[in-house]
């Protein structure tokens, strides 16, 4: 909850939620936070039931650290296994219908902007390869075409892991996986290329063992999209189960994944520099200056 | 390639040289000449073209609803819808062609334009589009779309989260074929599916109906202890492209803002506590969600259906309209535009000697059951007739009154697909129905009460 807007009198702060005093008192709300102050502070997200080993919870977890006001963030999901981990954090959630995230955070984003105007109300959608390549593709690619003004991160495990492991859009070709049981017959759906196609000021790949990356292309997403135009972040985030990875195993096959067919790369456009550079001081995208001349 | 001693010849659609002495006549796509189109103005000087929409006035629905000078215009539902929203403080409103709904949409747009809607776009499809008014109605702003057919039954799984999510938007159906083979003509079957979502139905049966659902839809669902979508109904064709006359308010007047704190359920804009929205509040928790929370849940989406009662009844004057009912031998139950047809049979059945009555049902959900009860008790004959196959109408009026009167009813006539309803059809199913003839248009398994063979409607009664 925004800490601006509402101040409480003096006494009637302790009938707040203790959830959200707890934020204000030992969490990040209100102040700034990093991945390598983990452990020192009250997560947004501390309870979740997860399988042991998610890499898609730690990436969950890394991404709400990273977000630059998590008192006025608002996320937006779908059905799989990432929402069961979001509806558990200490900030509002959205759980619509199927593959409906990215038509809902249009409308939502469009609202707050009325309600609130420029003060910053940051819309993030959190969903799945299935949720955002296969059954909410066209809301996904349509709100990048009308250039919506919120962030959309994939949590690509390249399977349906919570209806039990059947082969989505992002799922490897060859892969064998329930309904298909012949392997998948098709390529990996590029939506990295797409989102660069629909306009998307910021594209980023990312893995969740590299925390302060993650914190990094997290925070240039939210911070863009809120005036320069949408941003999409793909995070490979394995599914130990289907894939059968030893949960001790985990952090070594998002290295090898790294090395593979996710390897970082991160696009922004002339827009999305200046506006970091400008507005929030970004040192690596501000003009270097001329050099001097050399003396005649 | 052309020949050069041959000049080319520019010729008209129909293929008629065009002499360049003339000039250049414009054409439609069907080669008639445009002679009336206004040109389209770019920029228009300095003048602001908010200008209208920023003087407008809050007034209380009170005055808006009751007491405000209206003055009457001869003009399509469309525009009757156009002209609604212009005075109902819409904020928000996403749009997606389909027939017969388009034109509605097309001049919420206008109004986008002129400032009276806020924000507006054209969706993807129906589903981004209901989707979307979700998530404009979770910021806490005042929300409208409008579909038909088709459109509503691919929006229909995120309109029938709306009323789970307590989101109190405004849709208007503009009713039209839905089933294979696909039509777009008139056929309200898409109502039976609303019916079961838990947001309230109201079925409008001509322009002015349209116009002031449309705007007291706003007020009713936003009421705290309501908190609900509103889904208005009509006839497509025959409600939104027919003209009539409409009386309104000045355009200088609005509703109050949706006031987004007065919600039962807080808003998610980040500002209402408890902080876990998702959490705490007990919505769509899924695999962690005990039965019994989905249960209480949906309990309360009915319950507040319910409580709307007294804010139809105060707003609308009532969730039906009775005529001639008392004393009369036989009573039509109608709703939408079946309600102009019966109101001309009522009529004709008057010069035959016979003195029926008529009751128009303007509230769908919640059903006015007291209501037809009572009305209902000592009538010896129910005629219903429908714009649909499936007879919606009918059996939500004789479960209503099932035990309380022994009234024999007859579900019908019906016509679908696009058939017009000769007023004979409603006049023989008086007549037969009170002389016991047998009915060439309505099958004995559409017939039940007093004096029918229970074996004969054993199938319809079935599908109640």
């Amino acid at each position: 909850m925004s800490l601006d807007y509402v101040k409480f009198s003096p006494g009637f702060d302790r009938f707040m939620p203790k959830e959200y005093r707890d934020m204000v008192n030992h969490g990040p709300f209100g102040k700034k936070t990093t991945v390598s102050q983990m452990g020192s502070f009250k997560e947004i997200l501390e309870e979740h039931p997860m399988c042991a080993g998610c890499a898609m919870t730690l990436f969950i977890r890394l991404a709400m650290i990273s977000f630059p006001n998590p008192e006025d963030t608002i996320t937006v999901g779908t059905a799989g296994c990432g929402r069961l981990a979001i509806s558990q954090a200490a900030i509002p959630f959205v759980y619509g219908n199927y593959g409906d995230q990215n038509a809902v955070a249009s409308g939502l984003s469009r609202g707050l902007k009325l309600r609130f105007g420029d003060k910053p109300k940051d819309v993030v959608v959190m969903a799945g390869d299935g949720g955002m390549a296969d059954i909410g593709f066209s809301m996904t690619l349509h709100s990048w075409f009308r250039k919506e003004r919120f962030t959309t991160i994939m949590l690509d495990n390249e399977v349906y892991g919570n209806t039990g492991g059947q082969e989505s859009g992002m799922t490897n070709k060859g892969q064998v996986l329930k309904m298909a049981p012949l392997g998948k017959k098709f390529e990996k759906m590029d939506m990295v290329g797409m989102a660069k196609l629909a306009g998307c000021a910021y594209v980023a790949t990312v893995v969740p063992n590299n925390p302060r990356r993650v914190e990094s292309v997290i925070k240039k997403a939210v911070l863009i999209a809120r005036e320069v135009g949408p941003t999409y972040i793909q995070a490979y985030t394995s599914c130990n189960i289907e894939y059968s990875i030893p949960t001790d195993k985990v952090m070594e096959d998002a290295n090898s994944v790294e090395g593979d067919r996710y390897k970082f790369e991160e696009y922004i456009t002339d827009d999305a520099k200046n506006y970091l550079a400008n507005r929030y001081g970004y040192k690596i995208y501000q003009e270097k200056p001329a050099a001097a001349l050399p003396k005649a | 390639m052309s020949n050069p001693l041959e000049p080319d010849v520019k010729t008209n659609p129909q293929g008629d040289p065009i002499s360049t002495l003339e000039p250049e006549q414009k054409t439609n796509p069907q080669g008639d000449p445009i002679t009336s189109a206004a040109p389209i103005k770019v920029g228009g000087g300095s003048k602001d073209p908010h200008e209208a929409a920023k003087k407008q006035r809050v007034v209380t629905p009170e005055y808006m609803f009751f007491e405000a000078p209206r003055k009457r215009e001869f003009i399509t539902g469309s525009e009757a819808a156009k002209e609604a929203v212009r005075r109902s403080n819409v904020d928000f409103s996403v749009a997606y062609p389909i027939t017969p709904q388009s034109e509605t949409m097309q001049l919420i747009g206008v109004l986008y334009g002129e400032g009276y809607v806020k924000e507006y776009y054209r969706g993807e499809e129906e589903y981004g589009v209901m989707s979307a008014i979700a998530g404009g109605s979770r910021a806490g702003v005042r929300c409208f779309t409008a579909t038909a057919g088709p459109g509503t039954l691919r929006g229909l799984e995120p309109i029938a989260s709306w009323p789970g999510h307590r989101l109190p938007a405004v849709a208007m159906f503009t009713c039209r074929v839905v089933n294979a083979p696909l039509a777009i003509q008139p056929d309200n079957i898409e109502v039976s599916y609303l019916l079961n979502c838990g947001m309230i139905v109201f079925h409008a049966e001509n322009q002015q109906d349209l116009f002031d659902f449309i705007m007291k839809g706003f007020i009713i669902g936003e009421q705290n202890d309501v908190t609900l979508p509103v889904g208005v109904a009509c006839d497509g064709f025959f409600v939104t492209h027919a003209r009539n006359y409409v009386d309104m308010q000045e355009k200088g007047i609005k509703l109050p803002p949706r006031q987004a704190w007065k919600g039962a359920v807080p808003v998610l804009d980040a500002e209402n506590p408890p902080a876990r929205l998702s959490r705490d509040a007990p919505v769509q928790k899924s695999n962690f969600m005990a039965y019994n929370i989905h249960a209480v849940w949906q309990q309360e989406v009915w319950a507040a259906v319910e409580r709307s009662r007294r804010y139809i009844d105060k707003y609308m004057g009532g969730m039906l309209t009775a005529e001639n009912v008392e004393g009369a031998e036989a009573v039509i139950v109608a709703s939408g535009s079946a309600c102009a047809q019966s109101r001309e049979a009522v009529r004709l059945c008057k010069e035959q000697g016979l003195n029926v009555g008529l009751i128009k049902i303007r509230s769908l959900r919640p059903f006015p059951t007291a209501e037809l009860r009572k009305l209902l008790t000592k009538t010896k004959l129910v005629v219903i007739p429908e714009f649909n196959y499936v007879a919606w109408l009918a059996k939500d009026v004789a479960a209503a009154v099932y035990g309380y009167s022994n009234a024999k009813i007859i579900a019908g006539p019906h016509v679908y697909g696009g058939m017009s309803m000769p007023v004979e059809m409603i006049v023989d199913e008086v007549v037969g129905g009170l002389t016991g003839k047998k009915s060439i248009a309505v099958p004995d398994s559409a017939i039940m009460g007093r004096d029918v063979n229970q074996a004969d409607v054993a199938h319809f009664m079935q599908n109640i």
